[in-house]
């Protein structure tokens, strides 16, 4: 194992606790927007997608980076409407 | 350039961190929000610059598609599919996970990527990371299935289907050992993702409706996971750092749903109860009378009511009835009542489901109160008013041993004066087991489709 796989484990850990601590303090009336919200940040992974179907070369990886675009575009720009559409109907008296 | 890069990725993540921290109240919530949103915009605007993207074609192709369509289905879902909703965002996020990694083991294979080769970690990753996205997106389109009608929303089993599920899972370990040892066999790869994508299926289909709220929390959390462990695949840290936040938040919606039915994970993940998910009408016999009562003669009682609890379920949301709820809740308040919402964890088929849907009929999230913080005051209540609930409000949890919802925290409405439950019929709940409260002397039944006859009560009491 070399330094580099060490160090994004590291990374992994605390952010597992830094969302822990975060999201404990979130309430159960807005369990819901949080998961929505929550959802559209997994979507990060287009990151790798753009890369994937951005290559020089045409293969079977840009084919695939195409399609991860596309599901990761539907789950980000989805993900955050939705919550928003949401949140602006919380409202107090 | 690509330090350059690294610190806009480091501003993402801190962004995404400011936007769940500011989710903690309902008033920061939305700004949150669109924190997270503009974090996950400079992640995507500095991707374009990275060194490997040279072709922009496909890309804007891919973006445009994307965007059209998650603009649509966020615009058009109805407040009451949202359940389905998560559940299918879940669903594209932990495919493209999977995707990216077998893009990324196709890049090494072809050698379209100067210099690259294989290496144990890097396989490992890709492995681990095709079938965490794979069953992510399988499952979730499973789930999405189910709380839609198209998959029957019952517990499912058939012989054979734990050991099943273990011998998949272990052809997918054995295969990526050995795929981290040869990496240059293709169709491993093409293996492990097709067994890891039935997995999925098999997983989520013999979980039930009244389940599916753990269900959901725990896709959740695997596509961060999915996402995280493609940051492993690709030395990522913006990936790993987004993936963990969500891989966190699924974890704990998970644990808060699991005590709210007093049920282990496993006890959810491997099919639940027996008798659960069967519906009609109760075969057990209690002794007593179900007395019920018309709208005209609950209006009266409400007028001479002071502290009222409501206490919405699932049922509210299938006859789609908050807006008559809300009716109700105004028409009360108007009279000086002093109306409060009780909202078991539980309630619905996603975290918070009842509370979104009270919040799109206007009902102050004030009013809406969690089991914890409301449970105490039912003794005080002259009315307790149960919509569509029924397994959370059944006495039976607390004190009957042989009851299999023994020990679940229910909310206690019998200790109020008077308890009302409207319902379509006696049938059981999800459980499949017999209400002993609608026998109770101080329980009404007032029978009805929870929209109707919500709406004809609010009739009766403008009339009074």
């Amino acid at each position: 194992m070399d330094g580099n796989l060490l160090m994004l484990i590291y990374v992994f850990v605390l952010a597992m606790f830094v969302g822990f601590e975060l999201i404990t303090k979130v309430p159960p009336t807005l369990h819901t927007p949080l998961m929505s919200g929550s959802n559209a940040i997994s979507g990060i992974t287009i990151v790798g997608a753009l890369i994937s179907a951005g290559l020089e070369q045409f293969t079977v990886s840009t084919i695939l980076g195409l399609i991860a675009v596309i599901f990761a575009t539907i789950n980000v720009v989805g993900g955050y409407l939705v919550t928003d559409r949401m949140l602006k109907m919380f409202k107090k008296k | 350039m690509d330090t350059l890069i690294k610190i806009s990725y480091l501003v993402a993540s801190t962004l995404f961190i400011f936007g769940i921290k500011y989710l903690a109240s309902p008033r920061t919530a939305r700004k949150a929000n669109l924190l997270s949103a503009v974090g996950m915009l400079i992640a995507i605007v500095v991707t374009l610059f990275d060194k490997h993207v040279l072709t922009y074609e496909w890309i804007i192709a891919g973006l445009v598609i994307g965007s059209a369509i998650g603009a649509i289905l966020a615009i058009k879902v109805p407040m009451t599919g949202m359940p389905q909703m998560v559940g299918l965002l879940n669903g594209f996020g932990g495919g493209a996970s999977m995707l990216v990694a077998i893009s990324e083991y196709y890049k090494i294979h072809l050698g379209t990527v100067k210099g690259a080769s294989f290496n144990t970690e890097l396989t490992a990753t890709i492995a681990l990371s095709i079938l965490i996205g794979a069953v992510t997106f399988t499952g979730s389109l499973i789930a999405f299935a189910k709380l839609q009608g198209i998959v029957t929303g019952k517990v499912v089993k058939y012989p054979g289907q734990h050991p099943l599920n273990l011998l998949l899972l272990i052809l997918v370990i054995a295969g990526s050992v050995y795929l981290t040892l040869n990496p240059e066999i293709e169709w491993l790869v093409l293996a492990i993702s097709g067994i890891s994508l039935v997995l999925g299926v098999l997983l989520v289909l013999p979980i039930g409706g009244a389940d599916m709220p753990v269900a959901i929390s725990l896709l959740n959390s695997y596509s961060g996971l999915a996402a995280a462990s493609t940051g492993f695949v690709l030395q990522n840290e913006q990936l790993i750092v987004a993936g963990a936040l969500v891989g966190a938040s699924g974890i704990i919606l998970t644990n808060i749903m699991c005590k709210g039915m007093n049920r282990s994970l496993m006890n959810v993940v491997l099919g639940g109860w027996e008798s659960a998910g069967s519906s009609g009408p109760a075969t057990q016999t209690i002794k007593g009378n179900v007395k019920s009562i018309e709208a005209e003669e609950l209006a009266m009682l409400f007028d001479a009511a002071e502290n009222i609890i409501i206490v919405p379920g699932y049922g509210m949301a299938v006859a789609q009835a908050q807006h008559a709820v809300r009716d109700l809740f105004n028409v009360l308040e108007a009279k000086g009542k002093n109306v409060r919402f009780a909202i078991h964890p539980v309630a619905g088929r996603m975290p918070g489901h009842m509370n979104v849907l009270l919040a799109e009929a206007q009902v102050p999230y004030d009013k809406l109160y969690a089991m914890e913080d409301i449970n105490d005051d039912f003794p005080n209540t002259d009315i307790a008013f149960v919509i569509g609930a029924n397994d959370v409000v059944n006495p039976a949890a607390r004190h009957d041993k042989n009851s299999p919802i023994y020990g679940m925290p229910i909310l206690n409405v019998d200790y109020a004066k008077t308890v009302v439950i409207n319902k379509r019929s006696l049938n059981v709940g999800y459980a499949g087991i017999e209400n002993e409260l609608f026998f109770y002397p101080n329980a009404l039944m007032y029978f009805g489709d929870a929209k109707e006859a919500v709406t004809k009560l609010v009739h009766e009491l403008k009339n009074l």
